[in-house]
């Protein structure tokens, strides 16, 4: 199996703090994975590097067989991603949002598209809304809706659910699924919420102060560690002492 | 993908943020007035300043529309740098420039479309005034002929260059230097020789003013209208010094965007 996303030995640092030290990993074709890690871990400079938003000091970061740092361009039309740290423009209606992204991004039947999406995300109401009156459960749908409106083979999700009811929740996550056994899409997502990993993801990988101290199958990382469920893993591993044990595993979740 | 298929879909791009400003302009009737509010109420000042100064100054009864020309075509260079600028902080107050650098939008093509929003703002705004004064004082900038285009364009991308720079600014530093970008054009204004001639500047200040495209325009403006000559060289001096200062503002644009992508500030833009 073809890795979709491979990344090298990548090192990003804000001055004297290291946001991302010298991890690696790879993230196969068609499979959903999970960067899981406590704030400030590293897993958003991590996807921002992905997404060319931010260049890192070392390191390799290849997408789709291209390599980033030199042709992202040629990538980034095949990617989406969402966030919470990024909005859209708050006066500008559902529809006008969701229509100049899917011009950005070179979507030839744009109107067919959005009724599509927001028939799936239940948007189909507020689509002749001002972003900005919105709640926050319903701008995360939208910003979904904006990921997904290119259909990318690549896509990044930075907390897709924060925000959302437990029902929302549960839709968008059956979406997601859904959407990636259905067009091969791989997704790499980064969460607090661990239930939603366990139950979606094929992979994890677990960041702690910028390094991927663990990684693997969420039932395999759970019978490893004697545990019942993701979360007693994370808090377990997040909050033993490291120093010098696990300080620096590079993990391939191929 | 192919040349005029990778050309459509850049322009299709830039059209997509020309939409993005016109659909905030469709939402919201007070920035459609906020364009020409200005202009307009600057023109009817200077125009009542013209009446009186018509039978009280020998110098402007020689040509009647030379405040109310000069105020109208400063306000072209201050429309088209705020039309840069202004624009490009609505991006930032909507926590929007990390959405769209992570889509295939190349920073060039969002130049290019700043641009395009900058000159719809300008004729938005200053035409409306130019238009007015015509039944309202008599006075028409459209008497200038050709020469009107040559210091319209002149001063559209001299103002183009300035936003640009505070565009780089604006992306380096964050809104904190929202004020700057508002004001910084004004610090031009008194060497840019508006309403006098730059002969009326201290010798040391002359040197200065002539590093700035404006005051090849203010003065071709006044040789217009005082001796209905257009002075070519002038015009050929503000295009080159223009050429200059819009490879500066895109270079230095550029310089940044690159600064921001190593440390991280597109992600961190907003208010």
């Amino acid at each position: 199996m073809r890795n979709t996303i491979e990344v090298q030995h990548l090192t990003k640092r804000y001055g004297p703090v290291s946001a991302v030290a010298d991890i690696s990993f790879t993230v196969p074709e068609c499979s959903i994975c999970a960067l899981l890690g406590t704030n400030g871990a590293g897993k958003t400079t991590t996807l921002a590097v992905l997404l060319g938003l931010l260049i890192p000091d070392q390191g390799r970061v290849s997408i789709l067989g291209e390599d980033m740092l030199r042709h992202r361009y040629r990538v980034l039309p095949r990617m989406n991603f969402s966030s919470p740290y990024v909005d859209l423009p708050q006066r500008l209606t559902v529809t006008e949002n969701l229509e100049i992204y899917a011009r950005l991004y070179g979507v030839h039947s744009r109107a067919g598209r959005i009724t599509e999406l927001a028939e799936v995300l239940d948007l189909t109401g507020l689509l002749d809304r001002p972003y900005r009156t919105l709640s926050a459960g319903q701008k995360t749908r939208v910003a979904l809706a904006k990921a997904l409106i290119n259909q990318p083979e690549v896509l990044l999700l930075d907390e897709p659910t924060a925000s959302l009811d437990p029902d929302s929740a549960d839709r968008i996550r059956t979406y997601l699924t859904n959407y990636q056994s259905t067009t091969r899409a791989t997704i790499l997502l980064a969460s607090h919420n661990m239930a939603e990993v366990e139950r979606i993801c094929r992979q994890v990988m677990i960041m702690r102060a910028g390094r991927i101290v663990d990684a693997g199958q969420p039932e395999n990382l759970i019978a490893r560690y004697g545990r019942r469920t993701l979360e007693e893993v994370f808090l377990d591993v997040i909050r033993s002492d490291l120093q010098g044990e696990v300080a620096e595993r590079s993990a391939s979740v191929a | 993908m192919s040349g005029p298929a990778a050309l459509r879909a850049s322009l299709e791009r830039i059209f997509a943020i020309v939409l993005r400003y016109l659909y905030l302009l469709r939402g919201s009737w007070p920035r459609i007035l906020e364009q020409a509010y200005w202009p307009t109420v600057q023109m009817i000042i200077w125009g009542f300043i013209t009446l009186f100064f018509v039978t009280n100054s020998t110098w402007v009864a020689q040509a009647v529309g030379v405040l109310l020309s000069a105020v109208l075509l400063w306000d072209v260079l201050f429309r088209a740098q705020l039309g840069v600028s202004v624009v490009f902080m609505e991006e930032m107050y909507a926590r929007n420039l990390g959405h769209l650098f992570a889509s295939p939008l190349r920073p060039y093509e969002l130049i290019a479309s700043l641009l395009i929003i900058s000159l719809l703002r300008t004729l938005i705004g200053v035409g409306a005034a130019v238009l007015l004064a015509i039944p309202l004082y008599k006075i028409s900038l459209f008497t200038m002929g050709l020469p009107l285009l040559a210091f319209f364009t002149n001063l559209l991308i001299f103002g183009w260059s300035i936003g640009l720079m505070m565009c780089a600014l604006l992306l380096r530093y964050g809104l904190g230097v929202e004020g700057l970008a508002w004001a910084s054009i004004f610090a031009l204004a008194p060497v840019s020789g508006i309403y006098y001639p730059i002969s009326t500047l201290p010798g040391w200040l002359q040197t200065v003013a002539w590093w700035f495209p404006s005051s090849y325009v203010f003065e071709g403006m006044r040789a217009v209208l005082f001796q209905q000559a257009f002075d070519q060289p002038m015009f050929v001096k503000a295009a080159a010094l223009n050429g200059v200062y819009l490879i500066l503002g895109t270079l230095s644009f550029f310089w940044v965007f690159r600064i921001a992508r190593q440390r991280g500030l597109l992600l961190q833009m907003g208010e």
